[in-house]
């Protein structure tokens, strides 16, 4: 390596940082989940899936108004979140961890094998008002759906943020996810914060499920962004809204820069390699992630 | 009494720990036994003898993993990936060294186990849903490398063509040998099993997934027999993919993907967690749910949709039935098919009495 090429550099870093920004929009359904209920979120992949499809349909198949097919799609995620929360995961409270794990890998066969059944294999196209041309400054090429993926993450990420320190409803479901007896017994109503986070997990799947769709095109292969929700929450720490932003980015820089840099050499395949890799250096290192919290336990 | 007990009026250990304290258990195993060897190669078709070769592959590797989830309490989402290293190692030590079948196939178990060991070293720090991860990330990582490493996986389309398996001078080729070829190995798999959880390793292993901070301080070394179990696993998942090849012909990395890890988590909970015969149970059930569901769709589907419908409906149908059963099973009979089975039996045990 002669003279080390800058702007190759700066193009891989500002895409990263963007895509990892979208990572994190997804990472913070999962977090939101985790750090209320105790609930291990296998199918959050598959929800943004059947979110981008509800959009697609809408806007596509029906002609519905961009703002219509949103707050369809949003009523959607809100409904299957609480549904699920009714019917699959509340019998299983205070169950062994794999039993959770196992009804949400149970669900997303399920949903990956429905929504092809009711929507058609084929790929759609969720195609928002705004331009496909990127906005050019200086080295860096910026696509806008990528920008305003971004954009809607941070916004997301620092409403939810705001909620949890601040607001009366995330107050409790602090309390809940901290000790669900101890909230009981202070006259927190548990099942319904539970059924409310859900209910979150479906608002921000299904806008994860709008920029992810409308960058990638919406069919069963949309669950696969699933698939990198562990190493960001993983390295990030499994409860922590900061620590969703924070291993969204470096999973974004880091699965970018590895594939502008090793790809050539190993003929792809790098971007889904390199995140696990630095998961697995993280759970050694840190098994409970960059802002998590350790779980000491008492026999 | 033939089928109870009447009293308990053992004397000894060796009494007591008896794998089939009654008559009338001994008298089904020996049952079972003869039908399996004699009855059925002479009756059934090749086709179904086949679906049966399916099930024997399954229920090794489910037995393997029962021993991790079920009896020692820790999660694996990798043991399609340890069943492709079992595949990979004795695909390329037969066709490399022209190794027989009983050097290649406890070859590639142990391969499977040393690398399965590897993957379970984060088990000591971490567990649950953390572990699961980890042995996800196991999954992709080894499925990466061996779909990348042309050394390892033979380059064109990451296969291996498989000779078939032979004893001395004799070619194991058709359906019928290959049925008691497998049935060999599931018998190994069965007593193995039964032997290993009652053994003083055995209930190390449950000690752990009872509680595993009370099992070390009551002596028990947690690193050595989690490893030992994430090894033991990976050795029968080992197994499994090497018989699994020596089935199909062919080593391939797609036979061995993350949805097989998902296939073998479901047999051991739909058929019961820490069961043998639950494994068993488990095993039959998930290999013939997609034949099952093939043949009736064929069958009946025709009358509701058309005939390209159906094709398409056909694999996302079993996805759809496989995923509910999952959870229809975890929500109404978390010990799984075994203790449908167990209830009926006890319910036969004081017949015709109330109790």
């Amino acid at each position: 390596m002669l003279d080390f090429d800058w702007q190759f550099f700066a193009l891989l870093m500002s895409n990263g940082i963007l895509i990892g920004l979208m990572y994190s929009l997804i990472a913070l359904g999962f977090v939101l989940v985790y750090k209320a209920t105790d609930a291990i979120n296998f199918a959050q992949g598959e929800f943004v899936m059947i979110a981008g499809f509800v959009v697609a349909v809408a806007l596509g198949s029906y002609g519905a108004p961009l703002w219509l097919s949103v707050a369809v799609g949003l009523a959607a995620m809100i409904s299957f979140g609480f549904g699920l929360e009714r019917v699959v995961l509340r019998p299983l409270i205070g169950r062994p961890v794999v039993a959770v794990i196992m009804a949400t890998i149970g669900l997303a066969a399920v949903l990956r094998g429905l929504a092809p059944l009711l929507w058609g294999a084929e790929t759609r196209a969720l195609t928002l008002p705004i331009s496909d041309e990127p906005f050019i400054w200086g080295p860096l090429f910026v696509p806008p759906i990528q920008l305003l993926g971004a954009l809607v993450s941070l916004m997301f990420l620092g409403a939810f943020g705001w909620f949890f320190l601040k607001s009366r409803k995330g107050i409790a479901m602090r309390a809940v996810a901290d000790n669900q007896q101890v909230a009981m017994a202070m006259g927190i109503n548990v099942e319904r914060y539970f059924a409310l986070a859900w209910s979150m997990a479906g608002v921000v799947s299904a806008l994860g499920g709008i920029v992810w769709g409308s960058l990638l095109g919406v069919d069963t292969h949309l669950a696969l962004v699933g698939f990198k929700v562990f190493p960001v929450v993983i390295l990030g720490g499994l409860d922590s809204i900061p620590g969703a932003i924070l291993g969204g980015l470096i999973i974004g820089i880091v699965e970018n820069v590895a594939a502008g840099y090793v790809d050539p050499y190993v003929g792809g395949g790098t971007k889904d390699f390199a995140p696990y890799i630095l998961m697995i250096v993280a759970l050694m290192v840190r098994p409970y992630g960059i802002f998590g919290k350790a779980i000491i336990e008492r026999v | 009494m033939i089928h109870r007990e009447s009293g308990v009026l053992k004397t000894t250990y060796e009494a007591d720990m008896a794998l089939y304290p009654l008559p009338i258990a001994r008298w089904t195993v020996a049952a079972i036994a003869v039908l399996m060897f004699l009855i059925l190669p002479l009756i059934l078709h090749e086709y179904y003898l086949s679906i049966i070769n399916l099930v024997s592959i399954a229920v090794v590797g489910a037995l393997g993993l029962n021993i991790l989830v079920g009896y020692t309490g820790q999660i694996s989402i990798g043991h399609g990936a340890f069943m492709s290293v079992g595949a990979y190692t004795a695909a390329n030590l037969v066709v490399r060294l022209d190794l027989p079948f009983w050097v290649a196939l406890p070859a590639g178990g142990l391969m499977a186990a040393a690398i399965g060991a590897v993957v379970g070293i984060p088990s000591l720090r971490i567990k649950g849903l953390y572990l699961a991860i980890a042995t996800l990330a196991g999954q992709l990582i080894i499925e990466w490398v061996i779909n990348h490493v042309t050394w390892i996986s033979g380059g064109v389309q990451a296969s291996i063509q498989m000779p078939r398996p032979r004893l001395f001078d004799y070619e194991i080729a058709t359906q019928t040998e290959m049925y008691f070829f497998l049935l060999f190995f599931v018998v190994l798999a069965v007593v193995g099993t039964m032997n290993l959880v009652r053994s003083r390793i055995g209930r190390a292993f449950i000690a752990i997934r009872d509680q595993d901070i009370a099992a070390e301080i009551i002596g028990i070394d947690i690193f050595r027999y989690k490893l030992l179990a994430f090894g033991i696993s990976s050795f029968y998942a080992g197994v499994t993919g090497v018989l699994y090849t020596y089935y199909l012909g062919i080593a391939n990395y797609e036979q061995f993907q993350i949805n097989v890890s998902i296939d073998y988590l479901a047999m051991i909970i739909i058929g019961g967690l820490g069961s043998v015969l639950g494994s068993i149970f488990g095993a039959i059930f998930v290999t013939l749910l997609p034949i099952a569901s093939r043949l009736v769709m064929e069958a009946f589907g025709g009358m509701l949709f058309s005939q390209q419908a159906v094709l398409n409906i056909i694999p996302n149908l079993r996805l759809i039935l496989f995923g509910v059963l999952i959870i229809v099973f975890l929500v109404v009979e978390p010990e799984g098919l075994n203790r449908l089975w167990r209830n009926i039996r006890s319910y036969f045990r004081v017949w015709p009495f109330a109790y």
